[in-house]
């Protein structure tokens, strides 16, 4: 581990509004998102040196840096697998920090997925011939054709195996809409759900997945700042520091669509994360205080917390059902109402609420959080005081 | 009249669709170490010969998992199809559809065959349907 005041620490925080229509063009809203997030921390975004995002992101740097007035960028890199990125920026962030490259990182993601396009409709914009993933060429023919067909037919085999019902999967939609009815910045803000209401919903994909499983559609833009604890000490706000960042990908697999290796019901990927995570900072996930859990779909909490560790293989339904992720459970679960509650920004804002959660201020805070756990499949961070 | 979409095709993929025009349901061997890959790829992740073959498959396998996309519809079909995920007794697993099940019939480890059904530009995918154990 690096010397404490070269440790990486998230300094900034900022985010436009979630909607349904932004109004505005999604490179201002990336440039609103930094502009905040450099505002929180008290930095010149002229002095921003080092950025990340998605490879999915429609602005690019240089625009970037033409909206903020960036004088001068020692490194850029963009990074693969859709949302499961969204925890990977922490690890190029962490790396670009703590090497010396850069002094203040900035990572974005800005989207206009509800009113420019759907994410979550059958597009056949993406080139097969430039991306690896096989949810084109080998899934669109058979008609899977969207992010929730592929994800419930990898699913499948382990909610079989263990027999989770409908039911178990609506619990946790359930809290995750409890959570967003408390949180103003939520698009469900005021709007929590019952069992009925998500049993009742519309199916989506049979035999899994109700309208209710599934994340939302989003305009909005996130971004975080981060930088070293020798540097964070002179800024505005209380560091979280970024204690571990890991990442994994495993061969032969991929994101969304991964079908053609292992078992299809331990979560490989997230149990290498969690051997790395340990042998890097000597804290489990689940030994932290706040779990933001990537959720784009219900059936993918259960799995990342068995492959997190947070309980044994075919446990993780009643991990839920027992209480554990509410608010004053043992490892409460995306008190923002994560991204079915609050808004999809592709994950991102799942890791300004960790941060919130960190600094305390929070609108659904968690007593005495020492530290979160921050997590999106393939990628883990903890993050703390 | 098929309205299914056409299989995309691509230089490294391109035999396995044209083999399906034929009746032939083939996977990519490796020339040098004669293993299986599927989706097909450029080299072979285990000896890294580039050099391709192919080899006919029994159509035989088990089912592993199934879903029907109902919102939105599926794309090219009049009622969205049993999308299903398949493992061929050669090892290799690929994405398809069971055709001829009723959904409250389905069980998942059930013995499947391979037929064929035709997209709409003329061309032709492998589908699985309901088979006796072998």
């Amino acid at each position: 581990m690096v010397d404490s005041l070269k440790q990486a620490a998230i300094v900034g925080i900022g985010q436009t509004e979630f909607s349904k229509n932004s109004g505005r063009s999604e490179q201002q809203l990336a440039a609103e998102a930094i502009l905040a997030a450099c505002q929180d921390a008290g930095i010149d975004p002229a002095d921003i040196d080092g950025m990340t995002t998605f490879g999915l992101d429609n602005s690019d740097e240089i625009d970037v840096m033409r909206s903020l007035g960036c004088r001068d960028i020692n490194y850029t890199t963009r990074l693969p697998q859709g949302g499961a990125a969204s925890v990977t920026t922490i690890v190029h962030a962490k790396n670009a920090v703590e090497s010396g490259m850069c002094d203040t990182f900035v990572i974005w993601r800005a989207m206009n997925e509800r009113s420019q396009y759907r994410f979550g409709q059958p597009a056949m914009s993406i080139s097969p011939d430039a991306h690896s993933s096989t949810f084109l060429e080998w899934c669109f023919p058979f008609g899977a054709q969207t992010p929730a067909a592929w994800e419930a037919l990898s699913c499948g085999p382990y909610l079989d195996k263990f027999g989770v019902t409908s039911e178990d999967l609506g619990r946790i939609a359930v809290l995750m809409r409890k959570h967003a009815a408390t949180n103003p910045d939520a698009w469900f803000y005021e709007k929590p759900i019952t069992l009925e209401d998500h049993q009742a919903s519309r199916w989506i994909i049979e035999p899994w997945l109700h309208l209710l499983d599934c994340c939302q559609e989003s305009d909005g833009g996130v971004a975080l700042v981060v930088t070293r604890m020798d540097k964070a000490r002179d800024l505005k706000q209380k560091p979280a520091r970024i204690i571990g960042a890991e990442y994994s990908m495993l061969f032969n697999h991929e994101i969304i669509s991964d079908f053609y290796e292992g078992d299809l019901i331990s979560h490989d990927i997230a149990e290498r994360v969690t051997e790395k995570l340990i042998a890097s900072c000597d804290i489990a996930p689940k030994d932290t205080n706040v779990a933001m859990i990537y959720d784009n779909f219900t059936p993918q909490i259960l799995r990342q917390l068995e492959g997190f560790g947070y309980c044994g293989i075919g446990e993780a339904k009643d991990y839920v059902k027992d209480g554990h992720m509410e608010l004053d459970g043992k490892s409460p679960l995306s008190p923002n109402g994560g991204l079915m509650g609050e808004g999809y920004i592709h994950g991102m804002n799942n890791i300004t609420e960790g941060v919130r959660q960190v600094r305390g201020t929070a609108a659904n805070q968690v007593k005495d959080v020492e530290t979160v756990f921050l997590a999106s499949g393939v990628a883990g961070a903890i993050i703390g005081e | 009249m098929s309205m299914r979409p056409d299989p995309i095709q691509r230089i490294d993929t391109a035999f396995f669709w044209e083999a399906c025009e034929r009746g032939e349901f083939v996977a990519q061997k490796c020339e040098k170490c004669d293993v299986l890959w599927h989706p097909p790829r450029p080299i072979c992740p285990t000896c890294h010969s580039t050099e391709k073959t192919t080899q006919k498959l029994s159509g035989k396998g088990r089912l592993l998992s199934w879903v029907k996309q109902v919102t939105p519809g599926a794309f090219g079909f009049p009622e969205p199809p049993v999308a299903a995920l398949i493992e061929l007794e050669e090892g290799i697993r690929l994405v398809s559809n069971l055709e001829g099940v009723e959904t409250d019939d389905i069980i998942i480890g059930m013995n499947v065959a391979v037929d064929f059904a035709e997209t709409s530009g003329g061309k032709a995918v492998p589908i699985f349907r309901a088979a006796e154990a072998s």
